[in-house]
């Protein structure tokens, strides 16, 4: 399970690129694509070198105009990873304890 | 523009030339000859003229792509134009610098055909059993980082290994696993009494793969596809007929399929003859299919017409002689008798019975 120490990573085989006719992020694997919303954009862009998740968190805190609170920002960022995790996208690395 | 749909996948089927013989391959025979296939400028055109239709895959595939001297520069020809690329191969003939250079012109995954973990089993396939090379290739693909997937065809020579196919996969580092079972058509139709396994095959190997799934939930993707013949509502073959793949013959022609060829009563346009985009949207044979308005009852009023997009053509031809036809696969096309009754004969036959390989013959 990721957690906020949790070490994540873009998979190798999971390329992002817009999609040249939605103009819409897109991250392409084997056989498959997943369109990504702006905020998934970033993350995901965010994950192309491996980072801790709560480096990810501080920065869209950081980036945020303040409609969504750090809480709620979180919440979002750990559930998107963990879906790419579940879809095999993404490469998540546990910190030793 | 018209209102043909986007397609998202383009299949280039680079040769039809192939060193196995796969019993269940759905290759044209006839055509494997080297002297007809489309020129590396071709295909690079045909690349660009794919993306600009909206195209964002590509699986290079065959027969067998490695026999194109010219692979690599048709991965970066495709690269060029930010093609995600798959290379669809059987890893023979292959060596670690070849792997290496697709690798370095921009390859973006590696699916690897294996056709059985036992190499009778493999050999009673494909006329060869290359367990060795096999091996070294995917050793060669996980040392490189190459995204490696193991694609199985199923049948009843194999079916019975899913568990050693996992483990396999496995012990290779694959991130997917493709267990697809046969469909019966092409050279599976020729094969198929002595291909199709039982009810109760398939179903014990939908448990071993789900069961799989779950273990490497995250590590491993793993993908069941049951045969239609025993299914009660068709496929939803090629997800709709010219809806999302586009597939170019080795010789330049246009086709919504693997198969499409074999219906002999559409025409069939060459990209040699016209851009890609024009044939896509109204080149006559990819608009014989599209939406429901060639539907017969009972696909027609049918519930399931949205899900399903009323089968595959390409069957209702081989088994009918009639391609706008409800698919026999279907429990309510008048003519599902015909699968009722291969499917009673699969519960019965015999394992290992002699199949009709595809061989492919040089050119005289």
């Amino acid at each position: 399970m990721i957690h906020l120490d949790t070490r994540v990573c873009l998979a190798r085989h999971a390329r992002l690129r817009d999609d040249p006719r939605t103009g819409k992020p897109i991250l392409l694997a084997p056989e498959r694509g997943l369109e990504l919303n702006p905020t998934g954009a970033r993350i995901a862009r965010l994950c192309g070198e491996e980072r801790p998740v709560a480096d990810i968190v501080e920065r869209l805190v950081g980036e945020s105009d303040g409609s969504a609170g750090r809480a709620q920002i979180e919440v979002e960022v750990l559930a998107f990873l963990r879906a790419l995790e579940e879809r095999g996208l993404l490469v998540a690395r546990q910190t030793p304890s | 523009m018209t209102g043909a749909p986007r397609p998202y996948t383009l299949i280039a089927e680079l040769t039809y030339r192939c060193p196995l013989g796969c019993a269940y391959c759905s290759n044209p025979l006839e055509l494997a000859q080297a002297a007809n296939e489309l020129s590396t400028e071709d295909w690079a055109r045909v690349f660009a003229e794919a993306a600009a239709l909206g195209i964002l895959q590509l699986n290079l595939t065959g027969g067998e792509p490695l026999v194109r001297g010219d692979l690599e520069a048709l991965v970066g020809a495709a690269r060029a134009r930010d093609l995600y690329v798959n290379l669809i191969t059987s890893g023979i003939p292959a060596d670690a610098d070849r792997l290496r250079r697709l690798a370095a012109a921009g390859l973006d995954s590696l699916q690897l055909s294996v056709q059985d973990v036992d190499p009778e089993g493999a050999a009673w396939i494909a006329g060869r059993a290359d367990a060795e090379a096999k091996l070294a290739t995917a050793a060669a693909v996980r040392e490189i980082g190459l995204p490696l997937t193991l694609n199985v065809v199923l049948h009843r020579g194999n079916i019975a290994r899913v568990p050693e196919l996992v483990e396999l996969a496995e012990r290779l580092g694959a991130i997917r696993l493709e267990l697809a079972n046969t469909q019966s058509l092409g050279w599976a139709l020729v094969n198929r009494d002595a291909l199709l396994p039982s009810a109760g095959e398939i179903e014990r190997a939908r448990q071993d793969a789900a069961a799989a799934r779950e273990r490497l939930r995250g590590r491993m993707e793993i993908l069941f596809v049951r045969p239609d013949y025993h299914a009660e509502r068709p496929r939803a073959c090629m997800d709709g007929w010219a809806r999302r793949y586009l597939l170019v013959a080795p010789d330049g022609v246009a086709l919504p399929c693997h198969q499409a060829r074999s219906i002999k009563t559409l025409t069939w346009e060459n990209v040699r003859d016209r851009p890609l985009a024009a044939i896509w949207e109204d080149g006559p044979g990819f608009q014989a299919f599209r939406g429901e308005a060639w539907m017969p009852e009972p696909c027609r009023s049918c519930d399931e017409r949205a899900a399903d997009f009323g089968g595959c053509r390409c069957q209702a031809f081989a088994l009918l002689g009639d391609a706008a036809a409800t698919d026999p696969a279907c429990a309510l096309s008048p003519h599902h008798d015909l699968v009722v009754q291969a499917r009673s004969r699969a519960q019965t036959a015999v394992h290992h019975a002699p199949l009709r390989l595809r061989r492919f013959r040089p050119a005289s």
